[in-house]
């Protein structure tokens, strides 16, 4: 036996009594039980938890890529409309509005859809063998604008306007604008949930925490007595919530991961079909890029780390109450 | 090594247990604390080992006025004194070796440093054969042994030992009276709390008498 930090010789004379010392370590029981600390169900919340969390992110990602997709699409085209007015020929207006936006610096494309075009657009509602000649539809014209193209909007509507005074000019704007609010509402929510699912982690790894250090109370009596400080302690317990908090983390993130690769699988079974091509024009290709797969990795791996936190942060303040 | 002056103790609103405690524990000293049940032996200790603050009254350990001491000070502290509770203590999950190497394996120090001294010291106070053995199959004798292996085991500047031949034979009794001498010859201040008149006759030392809260001292 040895004071701290001086050498002695052995305190009794056992003789010829001397034991064999065993080669192998006998150190091997951890000092916190592994099984007295509820870990199955704190893997599981933690888990469900990274789940619901990278499900999430990973929605707010394919919505904000897919927005940002159709905003690029319907911020490249202008409709112009050219309404039919009594004593006016309709195919002759739209030929003057069309060269009139040919003219327009910007412009790359025009397109006018002509009489049968026209009906054809309109055959889903009103059925075939419609003549146009009975209704007031007015003709649509499609520009393209060149990428990246500020295009003066206000000298395309004057142009068209003085070619044509019954021609009206839409640069979707609006529509633009209602995606980009979306957009951004999509996001705060996702955000939002985030945040509480964060918040819920940080509770429920509280509570085991405080849970397991109650359980092991008398252990954490019998390390003080021996001379354990606080951080000795509080260590031993960290590194099972730690190890708990990664296991919970790649359990969730990996299935979100499963999840969202096997959707993009399934979406491209279904491409092609009437769901699967209606469910491409409104959410892409539903493939999450791998800076998408990357996020959700980290955020599992930013979920263990604060259920680590969370736990260190209890162990402390649990640590202060223990004489 | 550890003075107390005008130390007062009381748990919440109740009367003061302990009263007006002055004394001195030299270094290298051998000390009975004796009284009857219920005197506050069981208190005095845990004063004397930091897990209880005083009510009033000065209490200085090592030079250092506890007062003034933070959280990891006091564990620093504590590794220079070993303890023997009359409810053991063992940790039921490690086996006898285990329990009796905790105060090494808290320091830090390499198993291999200290095997030896571990399993020497269970062959002395004859758990030899019950170092893989887990507390819950000891005998009520077992255990204690186990725990005085454990409180003597880094040889600390202080022992306290409350009832330590509580539950085992006089002939075990005489044995583990003479491993406290012995550690007492090498440095270790000693106080070993008791009932056990045998015990102490056994011994010239220093008697603390505890009764009604007041200490006399019997040198």
């Amino acid at each position: 036996m040895s004071r701290i930090g001086e050498e002695h010789g052995p305190l009794m004379d056992l003789g010829t009594d001397r034991p064999q010392v065993p080669a192998k370590a006998r150190n091997a029981s951890p000092i916190v039980p592994r099984g007295s600390i509820a870990g199955r169900a704190l893997v599981a919340v933690v888990a469900i938890m990274t789940f619901l969390a990278s499900i999430t992110t990973g929605a707010v990602l394919l919505i904000s890529a897919s927005a940002s997709e159709w905003q690029s699409e319907v911020a490249s085209e202008i409709t112009i409309q050219v309404k039919p007015l009594g004593g006016r020929d309709l195919d002759r207006d739209t030929q003057a509005v069309t060269e009139a936006i040919r003219g327009q610096p910007g412009i790359v494309e025009v397109q006018p859809y002509s009489r049968e075009q026209s009906a054809q657009l309109l055959e889903p509602w009103l059925g075939t063998g419609l003549s146009l000649d009975d209704l007031p539809v007015p003709r649509v014209i499609i520009a393209r604008v060149a990428p990246g193209t500020a295009l003066d909007i206000i000298g395309l509507r004057q142009r068209v306007t003085q070619a044509v005074p019954s021609a009206s000019v839409d640069d979707h704007r609006a529509w633009v604008e209602r995606m980009r609010s979306m957009t951004s509402a999509t996001v705060l929510a996702g955000l939002g949930i985030l945040a509480l699912v964060i918040m819920a982690t940080i509770i429920s790894v509280s509570f085991a925490t405080r849970g397991a250090m109650a359980a092991n109370r008398p252990i954490v009596e019998v390390l003080h007595f021996v001379g354990a400080g606080d951080r000795y302690i509080a260590n031993r317990f960290f590194r099972h919530f730690l190890r708990l908090g990664l296991q919970g983390g790649i359990i969730g993130g990996g299935a979100a991961m499963l999840m969202f690769g096997f959707s993009e699988s399934i979406a491209s079974w279904f491409s092609g079909t009437p769901v699967g091509d209606q469910f491409a024009a409104l959410l892409g290709t539903f493939s999450l890029r791998s800076s998408g797969y990357l996020a959700v990795a980290g955020q599992a791996l930013l979920i263990a780390g604060i259920t680590a936190w969370a736990s260190r942060r209890t162990l402390f303040s649990t640590l202060n109450d223990i004489e | 090594m550890v003075r107390f002056e005008n130390v007062g103790l009381r748990y919440g609103l109740g009367p003061e247990i302990l009263r007006d405690l002055n004394f001195q524990i030299p270094a290298h000293s051998f000390q009975f604390l004796t009284g009857p049940s219920g005197a506050g032996k069981t208190s005095l200790l845990r004063l004397l080992f930091l897990s209880l603050r005083p009510t009033r009254g000065l209490v200085n350990l090592f030079g250092q006025d506890i007062s003034l001491l933070g959280k990891d000070e006091i564990a620093d502290l504590r590794k220079r004194i070993g303890i023997v509770l009359q409810d053991f203590r063992l940790l039921d999950h490690m086996t006898t070796y285990e329990n009796v190497a905790l105060p090494f394996r808290v320091m830090g120090r390499e198993e291999s440093s200290y095997r030896r001294e571990v399993i020497d010291l269970l062959k002395w106070v004859g758990l030899g054969d019950r170092m893989d053995a887990l507390p819950p199959i000891l005998s009520g004798g077992e255990k204690q042994r186990a725990a005085i292996a454990r409180a003597v085991i880094a040889r600390p500047m202080l022992l306290l030992a409350d009832e330590p031949t509580g539950n085992v034979d006089p002939t075990l009794g005489r044995r583990l009276l003479r491993l406290f001498i012995e550690l007492n010859k090498s440095g270790t201040a000693v106080i070993i709390a008791t009932h056990d008149i045998t015990l102490m006759d056994q011994y010239d030392a220093r008697r603390m008498v505890l009764h009604q809260g007041r200490l006399h001292i019997y040198e």
